[in-house]
């Protein structure tokens, strides 16, 4: 579908990419965030709708990783048989909403959106996420780190879509958890939460990633508690407060305090962990 | 052109592409079934599916479903469908019908492909849709296809667990709510409010304004107000503009109304509207109150009325008591949050203004828009759409006289319908409150005094304000004797929201207070919580802190029927043990006077036969879910001795229906439902008059023929000609409940009768996250005569479930919480198991011996949670809700305190 009154629903992504070059353009896909920042009846315009774009939507996999489209649903994520590594991802994925929005969000949406409480956002961080950037300039890829970088705020350039996310295949290994807590059970904002993803071989961490969200303008890997780990039996008991320090900067805001956050950010560590610990035993 | 299939047709859509399909479907499509509460996919009213998928249709652009099969529930062409709906009415899971659609289009998804669904997931499948009435228990007992609950009617109606007489229209989709009755073209009405919480206004150019936008009729303001611009429901202290003059006094606040054609108002950016602000200072909280500007100049101190309750001596008491409980707590604004907003349709039949609306309260609301409006009350007509929830703020009028003003200028219909933000801007509130208090009790552990002050936050105009400033004083003993009693409510104005009617008025935060003091109390005397509470009970021939004996009171019972659970209870949270949980296990009681505070508040009720024999129920007590058309109804039918289903229902039309009073204050089912008993005696004696027979005798109303029978005796009774209502036979009868007026010291019978009742809940609480799971709740009701038990029990699941919100996350915060993912309501995902058990003590002033219950299950709720959360952990809460980081700051605070 070409342009109708200020809305584009290309087909292709070189078509979308033209748009994109010519226009100053809202990119929608699954609109479960645009849809309720406005009251209009009709999206504002002009609008590039990529939903129609089938090449953006799903998994590929080749010797580099497994690349997710933009427009890849959180159901489809939950549907599709993935590494035990995305584990996290697809916990997360049931948390979003509820079934209406996972039917309809995109990962690209929420990566997009950059909300601080995005519920994607740190399961992919420990996935080493790469979000790709395509425009007609061409293709750049960065680290989603590196592209979230505040609240509402992305690198993503006027011109360019982000066609897709990376994982690449060192951070397929080991197994993903996900963490989140909120004031009530369904269709819930995160106070906070946690993601983790780790290796283990023989009892012994081998690789450790760990991210939190909703702790700060944007969610962060949590370094100093990964190399705590590393090296040594798994046991959440090796996770302080301490190795936290320096990576959270909480708000207050209606849902809680930062103090709150501060404190339950380690707890929440040591759960996730907790998790590890208790499959390894079962 | 996008093209859809929807029920096997195929459509193309000629609304743009970028359009929410919530609105195509329902405008362009009239699939009416789809519901709008929210447009952000907090609510899933408007849950349809897409090509099989439950999707909150207004997240999804038009364009997006080129080629897609679209099901909403108006298309009756499917068997899953028709098994649920006849679920969904056995089971009562419907209440007021408004997120049914979107209840039962998630069910369908998810019975298509798992025919028997367990319980986790139902409520996994359900998660995206809110009720607000139900509690979710009966949506997923009817989703999981368990045995129905319905009854058939016997020799009697009364008893009996009917399905609702009004069911069918809430599963079918074919209900009609305030947004979805009259013609498609109606002008839209819009209104510009204040972006301030607090300011002054000069309107600007506004015809030159509006001369440059295309398709406006009417631009309106104060000065287009015919009648008296102030209103309230209470009319020695309406203050209330409808429009405002000059000055906004609350965020939200309309001062302009913008009316044309629905294009063109939709795509008006109202923030260009000419009008110049100049801010104010302001308050929102009653600590601010007193020391604010004056909101109201008559009102000294912001102190709109203080309510004042004193009985013996209690300052002397306390001093002599044993042991005395001293605390205070504070609770939040709590939003309404009926998953419908406010939306009706006004226009001109002749000289008689008609407005088709969602309300509590039609008479009020006509006799208050023709005030505005300049009308006598007979020239406005208020017809009662079905209303998608209530629960107190359509008490108040919202676009009433909006819509009427825009009808009478453009003689043209008009509609108006509130978005989720301008809806919990413009609604009243339940009332924050600051409540101080002492308990006082005698070494044996009997309560010998109390004291009570609070301060409530009654917001920018008066409401329903006086009401619980009244109310507040009379009940904040708790339904247990207090021989020596002083207690204050003040209503303080804010510019925040305005505080009006919600669910209990102002009862159920005192009950937190007093409940929580109660807890104190039975740990000073070493006495079980429970036990406590039977010693102070109230009892027959007890005397109330106004001085009223009562009678009739079913709390020992309440009390009696829950202290097998205690036990039960006490002993699971013993056992608990896990890493990071405690459970524990809390309860309280309430009481609650049904009908308005020392007040007249008749209901007439007429039942009338045709000359063709229909029987026809005028009922007009406005069912807003609670299932008044069902219960008047069943007392009705065997008060006059005929079937319930021989009844045609008309509604609370104000030129068709004799007026049934506001549906609040717990009234309907006593003082209707006495009245609609009256009226069905009065047409029995009327019928058998014709004949000789005993009052025995048995009436038959058989294809428009009417007889009596009494033993082998039959004798038909002659219909005759039609009076000037059309009836060949008629009986309308009134009823009032006899009160008295409050003296200075509050002494005097508030009420004619009372509902009481306990609950126990069971928590568990995360002692390092501080975060809380109901897990059981167990309630124990005197409804004096249960004349529908299972539209009692879906009161009782509904009141636990706000109780629970209120207790665990409701907090609305003006300018911050306006929509329905920052404020939170309980979802299908956060409720307990709850056990109903009802008491039927009757009460010689009801209906067959029945009692009010709406308010009373919301009540207890609450401060058992935060008893039970306490009893858990040791966490002394002062601060509802009792969000996660408060339990745990109050869990450390108990910690340092510990011994």
């Amino acid at each position: 579908m070409g342009l109708q009154n200020g809305y584009f629903r290309p087909t292709s992504v070189d078509e979308a990419l033209d748009h994109l070059a010519a226009n100053d353009l809202t990119i929608a896909a699954g609109c479960t965030d645009l849809f309720p920042a406005t009251e209009q009846k009709t999206l504002g315009g002009p609008v590039l709708d990529i939903s129609g774009i089938t090449a953006l939507r799903g998994f590929r996999k080749n010797e580099t990783g497994i690349t997710i489209g933009a427009t890849t649903t959180w159901s489809d994520l939950i549907a599709a048989p993935l590494p035990s590594a995305f584990g996290g991802l697809k916990l997360a994925a049931r948390e979003v909403g509820a079934r209406q929005i996972q039917n309809r969000g995109t990962l690209a949406g929420n990566l997009c959106n950059a909300s601080p409480a995005a519920d994607g956002v740190p399961p992919l961080l420990t996935l080493d996420a790469q979000v790709v950037l395509a425009s007609k300039a061409g293709r750049r890829v960065m680290p989603l780190a590196d592209f979230l970088i505040g609240p509402r705020q992305t690198a993503r350039r006027a011109d360019e879509l982000l066609e897709g996310v990376h994982i690449p295949a060192s951070a397929l290994m080991g197994d993903g958890q996900f963490l989140k807590l909120g004031a009530r059970k369904y269709l819930v904002i995160s106070i906070a939460m946690v993601a983790a993803r780790l290796v283990i071989a023989d009892g012994v961490v081998a690789e450790a990633a760990l991210a939190i969200g909703a702790c700060g303008p944007v969610a962060a890997r949590l370094p100093k508690a990964e190399a705590a780990l590393v090296g040594q039996p798994m046991d959440p008991g090796l996770i302080n407060a301490s190795h936290l320090q320096g990576y959270l900067a909480p708000i207050d805001d209606m849902r809680a305090d930062a103090a709150y956050r501060t404190t339950v950010a380690t707890e929440l560590v040591q759960r996730i962990l907790g998790r590890f610990a208790e499959s390894r035993s079962a | 052109m996008t093209r859809v299939i929807v029920a096997g047709k195929h459509h193309r859509l000629a609304s743009p592409p970028g359009r929410r399909l919530s609105e195509v479907l329902r405008d362009e499509l009239d699939l009416k079934s789809v519901k709008v509460g929210c447009d952000a996919g907090d609510c899933g009213a408007c849950t349809v599916l897409v090509d099989g998928q439950q999707v909150c249709a207004c997240l999804i652009p038009i364009a997006q479903v080129d080629g897609a099969t679209i099901e909403t529930l108006d298309a009756d062409d499917d068997a899953v469908k028709q098994k649920l709906q006849d679920a969904f009415l056995d089971h009562g899971a419907a209440q007021c019908g408004i997120c049914t659609p979107g209840m039962m289009m998630a069910a369908v998804e998810l019975l298509r492909t798992n025919a028997v669904p367990s319980r986790g997931e139902v409520e996994t499948a359900l998660a995206g849709v809110l009720c607000r009435c139900t509690g979710y228990a009966k949506i997923v007992d009817a989703v999981m296809g368990l045995s129905p609950r319905a009854e058939q009617a016997g020799d009697h109606a009364v008893g009996v667990s009917l399905r609702r007489v009004d069911g069918q229209a809430k599963v079918d989709g074919t209900e009609q709510f305030g947004a979805d009755v009259g013609p498609a073209d109606a002008l839209l009405v819009r209104a510009v409010r204040a972006p301030y919480f607090h300011a002054a206004f000069t309107l600007g150019d506004i015809d030159a304004w509006a001369s440059a936008q295309s398709g406006i009729e009417a631009v309106l303001t104060a000065r287009d107000i015919p009648g008296q611009n102030r209103f309230g429901v209470i009319p020695p202290l309406a203050d209330q503009p409808a429009l405002a003059e000059r000055v906004a006094r609350y965020l939200g606040e309309p001062v302009a109304l913008v009316v044309g054609t629905k294009d063109a108002v939709e795509a008006i950016d109202l923030s260009e509207f000419p009008v110049e602000w100049n801010p104010l200072a302001h308050t929102t909280t009653e600590a601010e109150a007193r020391d604010g500007a004056l909101l109201h100049t008559d009102r000294p101190e912001n102190e709109l009325i203080c309510g004042r309750v004193v009985r013996g001596a209690p300052e002397e008491a306390l001093k002599q008591a044993t042991f005395v409980a001293e605390g205070e707590f504070q609770t939040a604004y709590v939003e309404h949050a009926y998953i419908e907003p406010e939306a009706g349709l006004a226009w001109m039949d002749q000289d008689t203004l008609v407005i088709h609306v969602c309300t509590q309260a039609p008479v009020m609301d006509r006799d208050d828009t023709a005030l505005v409006l300049g009308l006598a009350p007979d020239k406005v007509r208020i017809v009662p759409t079905a209303a998608g929830g209530g629960f107190g703020a359509k008490l108040d009028l919202s676009v009433q006289p909006l819509i009427g003003l825009a009808a009478i200028v453009t003689g043209k219909p008009c509609r108006m319908v509130f978005s989720r933000n301008e809806s919990m801007r413009a609604s009243t509130k339940r009332h924050p409150g600051t409540m101080r208090a002492a308990i006082g009790a005698d070494a044996d552990g009997h309560v010998v005094a109390m004291r009570f002050d609070g301060d409530f936050n009654t917001g920018a105009y008066a409401s329903w304000g006086p009401t619980v400033a009244t109310r507040v004083p009379v009940h904040a003993t708790g339904p247990y004797r207090t021989p020596n009693y002083h207690a204050e409510a003040h209503a303080l104005h804010t510019n925040g929201p305005t505080s009006g009617a919600f669910r209990g008025f102002g009862v159920p935060q005192a009950a937190i207070m007093q409940e929580t003091l109660y807890d104190d109390l039975a740990q000073l005397c070493g006495i079980d919580r429970l036990a406590f509470r039977r010693q102070n009970a109230f009892r027959d021939g007890d005397v109330t802190a106004t001085g009223q004996t009562l009678t009739s009171v079913g709390m020992i019972e309440c009390l009696d029927a829950l202290r097998p659970h205690w036990a039960d209870a006490l002993q699971r949270a013993d056992q608990h043990d896990a890493p990071h949980t405690r459970r524990g296990v809390g309860i309280a009681s309430c009481w609650y006077g049904c009908g308005n505070t020392s007040l007249a508040n008749p209901s007439t009720i007429r039942i009338g036969i045709t000359p063709d024999g229909r029987l026809v129920l005028h009922q007009g007590a406005t069912d807003i879910g609670q299932g008044a058309n069902t219960v008047i109804a069943q007392i009705a039918a065997d008060a006059l001795g005929l079937p319930v289903d021989r009844f045609q229902l008309i509604g609370p039309d104000t030129h068709l229906t004799p007026d049934c009073g506001k549906t609040s204050a717990s009234r309907q089912t006593f003082i209707t439902g006495r009245a609609a008993e009256a009226a069905g005696a009065a047409l029995r004696d009327t019928i058998l008059r014709q004949t000789n027979f005993s009052d025995a005798a048995e009436l038959r109303l058989d294809g428009g023929t009417l007889s009596v029978r009494d033993g082998s005796k039959v004798q038909k009774i002659d219909l005759g000609a039609p009076n000037k209502f059309g009836y060949a036979l008629m009986a309308e009868e009134t009823y009032d409940p006899p009160t008295s007026t409050l003296d200075e010291n509050g002494q005097g019978t508030p009420y004619a009768l009372y509902g009481y009742g306990a609950q126990i809940a069971e928590v568990e609480v995360d002692l390092t996250l501080g975060t809380t799971r109901v897990l059981r709740m167990v309630a124990a009701h005197d409804v004096g005569r249960a004349i529908n038990p299972l539209l009692a029990e879906g009161q009782i699941e509904g009141g636990i479930a706000q109780g629970l919100g209120l207790a665990l996350m409701e907090e609305f915060l003006p300018g911050r919480t306006e929509n329905l993912h920052d404020y939170l309501i309980p979802t299908v995902g956060d409720m307990p198991q709850i056990t109903s058990i009802l008491i039927e003590k009757p009460d010689p002033n009801g209906p067959m011996g029945a009692r009010g219950l709406g308010e009373h299950v919301l009540i207890p709720t609450a401060p058992a949670i935060l008893n039970g959360i306490r009893h858990a952990t040791g966490a002394r809460l002062t601060k509802a809700p009792a969000l996660p980081h408060r339990v745990l700051a109050a869990i450390q605070a108990a910690k340092e305190t510990a011994p």
